[in-house]
C-alpha cells in the first residue's frame, strides 16, 4: 500500500469541516462589533443568533440558556468557580462530588480548590473506567452542592450513564455538570432529557474552529460569570464576540445534528474493524475501556514490552497520527492519570495509544494502520529488555 | 495525554536521535547468541524505560557490546549511541562514560527529555561491575567517579547510588537516617532529593 498521512488524533482536535471553513470565509465581511447598535454590528449579531440556535438544538436545549465562551476549559472552570462562590457565600452544601478521571482543566481545578480548603471528592472508576455507582452513590448526602461528571472520557472512550447519575446528584439535592466536550457529535447529548444544570462543549472537537465553546446553564440554575466586565451574553460572559469563530461552530453544530447516528455507526465500525484486525495480527494485546459503552471513534490499546512514544514516533514516520498515554511522552515520569485511575498496570500504561477516528478517516486509513503497525510492535519488543 | 502536534512544537530531535532511534546500532538480537563476559540491567519497565547491556572484553577494553531497551525514542537512541562510543573504550574510559557525553554526541536532547538518556551509562556501568565481579576483581574506577554531594557528611552520588540500587534507602528518610546527609549546613538538601529521585526512577523494582 502506498504511503499516506492518516490522522487518528480526533479526540485531540478535528479538521475543519469544508462547510465550516467555507462559512468561516464567508463570515470575515461580518467584521462589526456584534454588541452594537449600527448596521455592521446588527449583522454580526445575527450571525451569533444563528448559531446559538444551533448550538441549542445540538445539545436540546433554549438558546437562551447557550453562552458562548473559548471553549471547555473556560465552561468547566466557570462551573467550579460557581460552585466555589456559592460556598464563599455560605451555602449549606459545601462538597463538590467529581470522578478520577475528569479532563486537567477539571483535575486541576479540583487540586487548587482543595488546596484552599474546599471539600471535593473523586468518585473512582473501574477497569472499563466506568463510574463505580456503589461508591458514587455513597458520596452523596446532604452537603454535596455540585457534582460534576464527564459524558465520555477522551483517552478511553468510556461513556458514563449522565442520566442516571444526574437523578442521583439531584434525588441528593445537587447540581449536576457534565462536561460532554468528547461525546458532542459522537452520541446523542440532550441536555434536557438528562435533566443537568449544565454542560460544557467546545467547538474544536467537532469540526469547528478551535478557541470558541459553549457552556449550557439550565434556566434557572445558579450562575455567576467567570469573565467579568462586560454586558455580553446577558452579563454572563464578558468579551468581544467572536463573531467567526461562534458562526463556524453554529454550522458544526448543524452538520453534527444532521449527521449524528450516521456518524455513530461510520466510526463504530472503522473503530471494531481496527480492533479485531490488531487483536488477529499482534499477540498479547490489551483493549482499554469499555468494550461497549464507548465513544464510538475511540480506540484504546495497550502493547506490553513496547513503549507509546517510540510506537507513536515509529507510526508518525509512516504517516500516522496517534496518541499515547506514556509518561515520556508528557514530560512527566507519570503515565496517563485516567488509566491508572481505571487500575491499569503501570506498564500497560505506558505502551498505551489511543486512535482516535473522525469524519474524515476511511476504511483505507485502518487497513493502512493494520499494515504499519503489527512490524512496529514486533520490531520494538526484538528491542525490548522483556 | 500527549499527541502528535505537541511534539512537533515542543521538542524536535536531532538527525542523530532520529537516526540512532529508526536505525539502532548494536542492537542485541537473539538469533546471533552474543555471549557477554559481563551483563548489567537497570531501569524497571513500571518507570518506563529498562535497559540491558552485555560487553566483551579483551585486554581490559570492551571489545563488543549489545543492548536491549524497553523505552521511549530517546532512550533507544540514547543506549544505541552510547554502545557507539564504549567499543573500543578501556574499561576505566567506559566506566567514566556520563549522560552528558551521550546527549552531546546525539547533539543534544530535549531538557525534559534528558531523564530518559540516564540509564545508558548506569547500564554499561553495570555489565563492568558484574564483568570484574565475574572475574573475581576488585572494581579499582567505583571511587573515582565518586562525587562528594554533601559537604558536611561526606556524602557521595556513588553512596546514595548504591543505597537506593540495594534498596536500603527507600525514602529520603532512609537515606538520612543512613548517611546524615543535610544534617550539618543543609545547602545539598535540594540537590541530594533530586539525585535521589533520578535514581530511584532508574533502580525502583
Amino acid at each position: 500500500m502506498d504511503n499516506r498521512i492518516v490522522y487518528l488524533d480526533n479526540n485531540a482536535t478535528t479538521q475543519m469541516a469544508p462547510e465550516v471553513t467555507e462559512i468561516v470565509e464567508r463570515s470575515s465581511d461580518l467584521y462589526g462589533n456584534a454588541s452594537s447598535m449600527h448596521d455592521f454590528g446588527r449583522k454580526a449579531y445575527a450571525g451569533i443568533d444563528w448559531s446559538r440556535k444551533e448550538l441549542a438544538a445540538l445539545i436540546d436545549a433554549s438558546p437562551d440558556e447557550v453562552i458562548f465562551n473559548s471553549g471547555a476549559s473556560e465552561g468547566n472552570n466557570t462551573v467550579f468557580n460557581i460552585a466555589r462562590d456559592l460556598i464563599d457565600g455560605g451555602s449549606a452544601r459545601n462538597r463538590v462530588v467529581t470522578t478520577t478521571i475528569e479532563h486537567p482543566s477539571i483535575i486541576e481545578t479540583v487540586k487548587f480548590l482543595k488546596r484552599r480548603g474546599y471539600r471535593i471528592d473523586e468518585a473512582p472508576v473501574d477497569i472499563t473506567g466506568r463510574l463505580d455507582m456503589d461508591k458514587f452513590r455513597a458520596l452523596l448526602g446532604p452537603d454535596v452542592l455540585l457534582v460534576s461528571v464527564m459524558t465520555g472520557n477522551n483517552e478511553t472512550g468510556t461513556i458514563q450513564p449522565i442520566a442516571e447519575v444526574t437523578r442521583l446528584a439531584h434525588e441528593a439535592g445537587a447540581l449536576m455538570h457534565t462536561d460532554a466536550t468528547q461525546a458532542i457529535g459522537k452520541i446523542p447529548v440532550t441536555a434536557h432529557t438528562w435533566g443537568v444544570d449544565y454542560l460544557t462543549l467546545s467547538g474544536h472537537k467537532f469540526y469547528g474552529p478551535k478557541g470558541v465553546g459553549a457552556l449550557y446553564v439550565r434556566s434557572g440554575a445558579p450562575f455567576e460569570p467567570f469573565v467579568n466586565g462586560g454586558h455580553q451574553e446577558g452579563g454572563r460572559r464578558a468579551g468581544t464576540y467572536n463573531t467567526v469563530a461562534i458562526i463556524g461552530m453554529g454550522k458544526a453544530a448543524e452538520l453534527a445534528r444532521l449527521t449524528q447516528q450516521d456518524e455513530h455507526d461510520r466510526l463504530w465500525a472503522m473503530r471494531e474493524k481496527l480492533r479485531k484486525g490488531l487483536e488477529e495480527r499482534i499477540d498479547n494485546i490489551v483493549v482499554n475501556g469499555h468494550p461497549v459503552e464507548c465513544l464510538p471513534g475511540t480506540l484504546n490499546v495497550s502493547f506490553p514490552s513496547a513503549e507509546g512514544e517510540s510506537i507513536l514516533l515509529y507510526l508518525d514516520m509512516s504517516g500516522i497520527a496517534v496518541s499515547t498515554g506514556s509518561a515520556c511522552a508528557t514530560g512527566s515520569l507519570e503515565p496517563s492519570y485516567v488509566l491508572l485511575a481505571s487500575g491499569l498496570d503501570v506498564e500497560l500504561a505506558h505502551g498505551s495509544i489511543r486512535f482516535s477516528f473522525g469524519r474524515f478517516n476511511t476504511d483505507a486509513d485502518v487497513d493502512y494502520v493494520l499494515e504499519k503497525l503489527p512490524p512496529i510492535i514486533e520490531r520494538l519488543r526484538e528491542m525490548s529488555t522483556r | 495525554m500527549s499527541n502528535l502536534s505537541s511534539f512537533m512544537n515542543q521538542w524536535v530531535y536531532t538527525d542523530t536521535v532520529k537516526d540512532h532511534f529508526m536505525n539502532p546500532k548494536n542492537l542485541w538480537r537473539k538469533e546471533e547468541n552474543f555471549e557477554p563476559d559481563g551483563v548489567g540491567e537497570v531501569g524497571s519497565l513500571a518507570c518506563g524505560d529498562q535497559m540491558r547491556v552485555g560487553i566483551k572484553v579483551k585486554d581490559d577494553r570492551i571489545s563488543d557490546l549489545r543492548w536491549l531497551t524497553y523505552g521511549c525514542a530517546s532512550a533507544i537512541a540514547s543506549t544505541s549511541m552510547m554502545s557507539e562510543m564504549a567499543i573500543g573504550m578501556t574499561l576505566e574510559e567506559a566506566y567514566h562514560l556520563t549522560p552528558n557525553m551521550i546527549t552531546d554526541a546525539l547533539g543534544g536532547l530535549p531538557e525534559h527529555k534528558f531523564h530518559c538518556s540516564v540509564l545508558g551509562d548506569k547500564a554499561l556501568r553495570a555489565a563492568i561491575d558484574d564483568y570484574l565481579a565475574r572475574q573475581g576483581r576488585e572494581n579499582p574506577f567505583k571511587k573515582k567517579v565518586a562525587k562528594i554531594i554533601c559537604e558536611c557528611k561526606g556524602v557521595t552520588d556513588q553512596q546514595i547510588e548504591d543505597l537506593v540500587k540495594t534498596d536500603k534507602a527507600k525514602t529520603l528518610e532512609d537515606l538520612r537516617q543512613l548517611t546524615g546527609y543535610g544534617t550539618g549546613c543543609g545547602k545539598c538538601k535540594a540537590e541530594v532529593a533530586e539525585y535521589f529521585d533520578e535514581m530511584k526512577h532508574i533502580y525502583a523494582k
